[in-house]
């Protein structure tokens, strides 16, 4: 099991989700899909940076930015950052590819997510290196739900 | 589809990194909703995103359902010469659509 | 008579902008990440086209969009000549209708919604200022009436939420005041953009009322009302919320 390398909860109030069709992923189930996009091996802490709220007050569209922290050597060259989200029906969010005219690794895009749960970033390099980060988030509910 | 809301310079310099930020009206229906009737709404989300200048990749990204309603993307792109930046996305449908757009490097 | 009221409890008036979370404003701030804006464009798009029997576009009688700065800010507005409350919607359809001679626009559709947006966007950062003097006070005591009605299986009126209750958590968002300055707007929970209208009748639906129909002369009322609060926030059009 990935141990999220920042775990930071917030202690306000928060609610159970309301679960769409079908059952919810597993952290089991991101860490198969973890190895398949790493070709096997564990991904090490560090280099990718996973940058979303911590306290998401709507899960409908959560804002999420991935980049390359400064410890990333000179000549690295990026090539993949997957994400994926551990508590959601489907854990699979989104495959970003870097391709030669690509001006840097930050990306930004807006999400959903269906519960409380942790969020994971895995970076693959052109030297086959693969690299993780995750954020722990809470999920609120909006008390107005609409018809 | 709709027009998309494209910001990209036209006039960038050799080799500076710039910023290309796109916002496309779509419903990202995941196929996990119910509608009125209690059936299931089918799934229909733009899977694929793909950004390239005279042929040569930017940036792509396939797309799953957990992608927001109306997605956005801000990404970056860095060029040596003046080309065409192409962005083209297709959606589970298989409508496809496409912005094109000169970019000068000066 | 109705005066320019602060909610009961004398609060500073706060907009809902000030209630959402960091993200929510955020986007709202950004107009190249608000979504709204993509319906913006679409509004801009209906301005410009010659529809009707008429043959005429928007811009052929209104000239550039940019000229309807402050008509949203004094929307919605009495109309002696019908004896009701207009809102922004209402008297587009009529300009389509009486004036283009095309067809009205559907709503809750993109291109009321793009028409609208476009022009509240036209009034971001004006002060709301509706008329409330004369024959438009009648309506707007109504728009009161209705407002601290307390209605529904539920038996609330919108006064204990939104003048009460502000600013107190639900769940997990804090009750806003409830003033309507951003509409229309893109809305987290549609994923989508909606009128004051879809939002009000979500929330008497909400209280288990009987909704208001989308023309009734009280809902006008209702709307003239809440302008009136709301009296001297800024336009907030296209606004963002949870």
């Amino acid at each position: 099991m990935f141990v999220p390398t920042r775990r930071r909860f917030v202690l306000t109030a928060l609610a159970a989700a309301v679960l769409p069709v079908g059952a919810l992923a597993k952290p089991s189930e991101v860490e198969a899909l973890i190895r398949a996009v790493t070709g096997g091996v564990a991904p090490m802490p560090g280099r990718v940076v996973l940058d979303v709220p911590e306290l998401v007050e709507n899960g409908n569209a959560v804002a999420m930015t991935v980049s390359l922290g400064a410890d990333v050597p000179e000549g690295a060259v990026l090539t993949d950052i997957h994400v994926f989200a551990d508590g959601n029906p489907r854990p699979g969010v989104v495959h970003f590819r870097f391709g030669p005219l690509a001006g840097g690794a930050k990306v930004s895009t807006r999400i959903r997510l269906a519960t409380s749960q942790t969020v994971h970033a895995v970076a693959v390099f052109a030297d086959g290196s693969c690299w993780h980060d995750s954020v722990s988030l809470l999920v609120t509910l909006s008390a107005c739900l609409d018809d | 589809m709709v027009r998309p809301l494209l910001n990209v310079p036209r006039e960038v310099r050799a080799g500076v990194a710039f910023d290309v930020r796109i916002l496309i009206q779509h419903p990202m229906e995941t196929g996990l909703r119910r509608d009125a009737m209690g059936l299931v709404v089918p799934q229909d989300v733009i899977n694929r995103f793909e950004c390239a200048v005279d042929g040569q990749e930017v940036f792509s990204a396939t797309l799953h359902p957990a992608i927001s309603a109306n997605p956005y993307l801000a990404f970056s792109a860095k060029l040596v010469r003046s080309g065409t930046m192409v962005l083209r996305w297709v959606d589970d449908h298989g409508v496809e659509a496409s912005e094109s757009v000169a970019i000068t490097v000066v | 008579m109705v005066a320019a009221v602060l909610p009961v409890g004398a609060q500073e008036k706060r907009s809902g902008y000030d209630d959402a979370g960091p993200q929510v404003r955020a986007m709202q701030d950004d107009d190249l990440a608000n979504p709204a804006f993509l319906w913006v464009q679409q509004g801009a798009a209906l301005w410009a086209r010659r529809e009707g029997a008429a043959g005429k576009s928007c811009a052929d009688c209104h000239g550039a969009v940019e000229m309807m700065r402050g008509v949203a800010a004094r929307y919605p507005a009495h109309d002696p000549a019908r004896g009701r409350v207009v809102n922004l919607e209402q008297r587009v359809n009529q300009c389509r209708t009486e004036r283009q001679g095309a067809a009205l626009l559907p709503p809750e559709g993109d291109a009321m919604l793009g028409i609208t947006a476009l022009v509240g966007l036209q009034s971001r950062g004006l002060p709301v200022a509706v008329d409330v003097s004369g024959p438009a006070s009648v309506h707007a005591a109504r728009g009161e009436d209705f407002f601290r009605l307390r209605q529904g299986q539920l038996n609330l009126s919108c006064a204990q939420c939104h003048d009460q209750l502000a600013g107190q958590a639900l769940a997990g968002s804090r009750i806003p005041q409830g003033h309507a300055t951003g509409y229309p707007i893109y809305r987290l929970e549609w994923q989508g953009m909606g009128s004051l209208f879809r939002r009000l009748r979500a929330c008497l639906v909400g209280v288990r009322a009987e909704p208001l129909g989308r023309d009734d002369a009280l809902l006008g009322d209702l709307e003239l009302y809440l302008a009136a609060r709301a009296a001297g926030l800024a336009v907030e059009t296209p606004g963002v919320r949870p």
